[in-house]
């Protein structure tokens, strides 16, 4: 069994049946995709995950052990960040601060009350917020505003804030989404550098086609809550199915 | 130095300075001349503004950090003056002890609240808060007499216990003191038409406000205080990164309960009764209107509206007509009289509504309090044109 494994799992919303038997296991140190047209319920999937929803039915586990019932922060502690569709930054502090709150969470846990002790004075958690900025380059924009940033530079903060936690398992909820050309490159870089630099595994949600070929180890097809076909990127290119399920949507 | 940056320890010493000078500051004209009563220079008052200012500043680290805003801090203002008023009755004259349970009390009322409370956010959060002030100022009033006094409010009698003090001779009520130093006794300087007052509890309340302020300033610039601030723009955010919102929301609500619980048990210091009217919801509304007009979320915004308000309901609630007649009789009889006219809605017993044009002014065009005033001010002046983006909290 991988480090995620879901199985099983069903969710509606009233009348609509988001997910429907849901299996999906990914293996660990690998990038797995998951793709589909426009309410396939691929975001109700990663809202499962990571115990913003939970499913009517099934399981999911991570390292063996159950998500489910469990409240986002622990989740969180156990390994897992997410990446989600419109970035979730804190946008009223600075970029520095907006990195360096991950890392206090990942060194004192949960809560702690840390209240007289400056925080620009604690150099080992600035020195680390600042290292992983240095990697995104985006270094200059330290003390930027986080909400003054462009859209692409918020994605790419919210993807450092999640990386300085040195996450077991990195959910990516459409990185690219409305980013230029050049951008997704860089983005697809980065990724590529980070699987191969770190222990990490990652699902990844896109639909931009060029990245999903680009990074992806496995790829799973979803179309309407129900996975359609699980397998290596080679043999879901020419796939009937995933034509079938694309094409039924176009027209 | 102290464990502050360069700009935060300037304000502290800026914020030192006014306080030890106050008398001298408040009291700019003389005595004989007509202005004198805009001199806010006397003992009474200036423990008020500092009183309120720490008030202030404690609910600034609730209201300012996390946004959570509360319409029932006065309760625990209230909380505070009982406790220190029963210290006084049962233990010694001493403020120090009652001090101590002032906050202890509030603290723990604060847990109670709090626990309840911020299991709702946003306006089911404030009515919450407001609910239980309600409440509490009612025990008080009615089932809660043998506590409180009920409507009389708790006072001191002259067979109270007050086991450490020496058994009272004098026949009359024993008067607060620290150690002796009695908190009424004061020096009065005068100096050329001037008439100054340095009283032993002003300089108590000052210190007290002075540390007290110190405190905010380190834990707004602390990791907790980020976290705070992280949870006021985006707690979806802070729940997906690993951190329980719930505990450090309740953290900082029991801290800014303790510092409404040393104010009450200052006021109590300074006049020891303490009556339920100090936990009705005005008293509430009143800390929530100081902190907005002074700048919620800065670190000097809440000390400023507090002397703002307390100014305004002590020297202009006293202009009455005859004052204002005088002001103005250098005039012709009828211009005198239509000036007199124009102004006499606002003073008086019409101050409140001056502080509300001027409120509503300040949050439409100073969204930042006053304090967005005084830069932007400074700015037009040339000083300070550093951008303040690497400064969000200031
Ligand atoms: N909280 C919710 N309440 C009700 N319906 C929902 C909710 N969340 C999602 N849905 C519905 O469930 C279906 C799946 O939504 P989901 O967001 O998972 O799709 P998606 O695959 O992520 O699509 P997209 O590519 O547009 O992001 C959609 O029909 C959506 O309208
Ligand atoms: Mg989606």
């Amino acid at each position: 069994m991988g480090i995620l494994n879901v199985q099983n799992v069903n969710k509606r919303f009233g009348g609509l049946k988001a997910l429907s038997n849901v299996n999906l296991d990914v293996k660990e140190n690998t990038v797995h995709a998951v793709i589909g047209p426009n309410g396939a319920g691929k975001s109700t999937l990663l809202n499962c995950l990571v115990g913003k929803l939970i499913p009517d039915t099934g399981t999911v586990t991570f390292q063996d052990k159950s998500v489910l019932g469990k409240k986002p922060f622990e989740i969180n502690q156990m390994g897992i960040s997410r990446v989600f569709q419109t970035p979730e930054i804190f946008s009223d502090l600075s970029v520095l601060e907006n990195v360096m709150i991950p890392c206090f969470a990942r060194r004192d846990g949960s809560f702690k009350v840390n209240a007289l002790s400056n925080m620009m004075g604690q150099r080992d958690m600035v020195d680390q917020a600042e290292q992983m900025l240095i990697d995104l380059h985006m270094i200059d924009k330290r003390n930027m505003h986080a909400a003054s940033m462009s859209r692409g530079d918020k994605r790419r903060l919210e993807m450092a804030m999640c990386l300085v936690q040195q996450p077991r398992l990195l959910l990516l909820d459409e990185p690219t989404a409305g980013m230029a050309r050049a951008d997704t490159n860089n983005t697809i870089d980065l990724l590529k550098q980070i699987k191969a630099e770190r222990d990490i595994t990652m699902v990844i949600i896109e639909h931009d086609m060029h990245v999903v070929f680009s990074l992806s180890d496995r790829i799973t097809v979803l179309a309407q809550g129900t996975p359609l076909v699980e397998d290596i990127p080679e043999n879901i290119k020419g796939h009937p199915k995933v034509k079938e399920a694309y094409l039924g949507e176009a027209a | 130095m102290l464990g502050l940056n360069r700009r935060d320890f300037a304000m502290l010493l800026l914020v030192a300075a006014l306080a030890l000078f106050a008398p001298f500051i408040l009291n700019p004209f003389p005595t004989a001349s007509g202005l004198s009563q805009f001199n806010a220079g006397y003992p009474d008052l200036m423990q008020r503004f500092v009183i309120f200012g720490i008030f202030a500043i404690g609910f600034n680290i609730l209201f300012g950090l996390t946004g959570y805003l509360s319409f029932g801090h006065a309760a625990f203002l209230g909380v505070g003056s009982y406790s220190a008023v029963w210290m006084f009755k049962l233990l010694s004259m001493n403020v120090l002890p009652a001090l101590v349970l002032s906050v202890v009390i509030a603290g723990l009322f604060a847990l109670l609240i709090g626990y309840v409370s911020l299991r709702r956010s946003g306006i089911y959060f404030s009515i919450l808060t407001l609910a239980f002030a309600q409440m509490s100022f009612n025990l008080a009033y009615s089932v809660l007499t043998p506590i409180t006094n009920g409507e009389t409010g708790l006072q001191l009698a002259l067979d109270d216990p007050r086991i450490l003090d020496a058994a009272n001779t004098a026949g009359s009520v024993p008067v607060t003191s620290l150690f002796g130093l009695e908190m009424r006794s004061a020096v009065t300087l005068d100096l050329a038409g001037w008439s100054f007052t340095f009283s032993v509890g002003y300089y108590l309340c000052a210190l007290i406000m002075l540390v007290a302020f110190y405190i905010s300033v380190r834990l707004f610039r602390s990791p907790f205080g980020m976290m705070l601030r992280a949870i006021k723009t985006n707690q979806q955010r802070v729940n997906y990164t690993g951190l329980n919102s719930r505990p450090y929301t309740l953290a900082a609500f029991v801290i800014s309960g303790m510092y409404a619980g040393l104010a009450g048990g200052l006021l109590a210091c300074m006049d020891p009764l303490a009556g339920a009217d100090r936990m009705q919801w005005t008293a509430s509304g009143e800390v929530v209107l100081m902190t907005i007009l002074g700048g919620a979320g800065t670190l000097i915004g809440p000390v400023l509206g507090a002397g703002f308000i307390k100014y305004f309901e002590n020297i202009f609630s006293k202009i009455n007509d005859s004052i204002l007649h005088q002001w103005f009789s250098f005039l012709p009889d009828w211009m005198e009289n239509l000036l007199v006219n124009i102004f006499y809605p606002f003073v008086g017993k019409g101050w409140h509504l001056t502080l509300g044009i001027l409120f509503m002014l300040v949050v439409i065009f100073l969204p930042g309090g006053l304090v967005q005033g005084g830069q932007k001010i400074a700015r037009k002046l040339g000083f300070g044109k550093k951008s303040n983006s690497d400064t969000p909290a200031e």
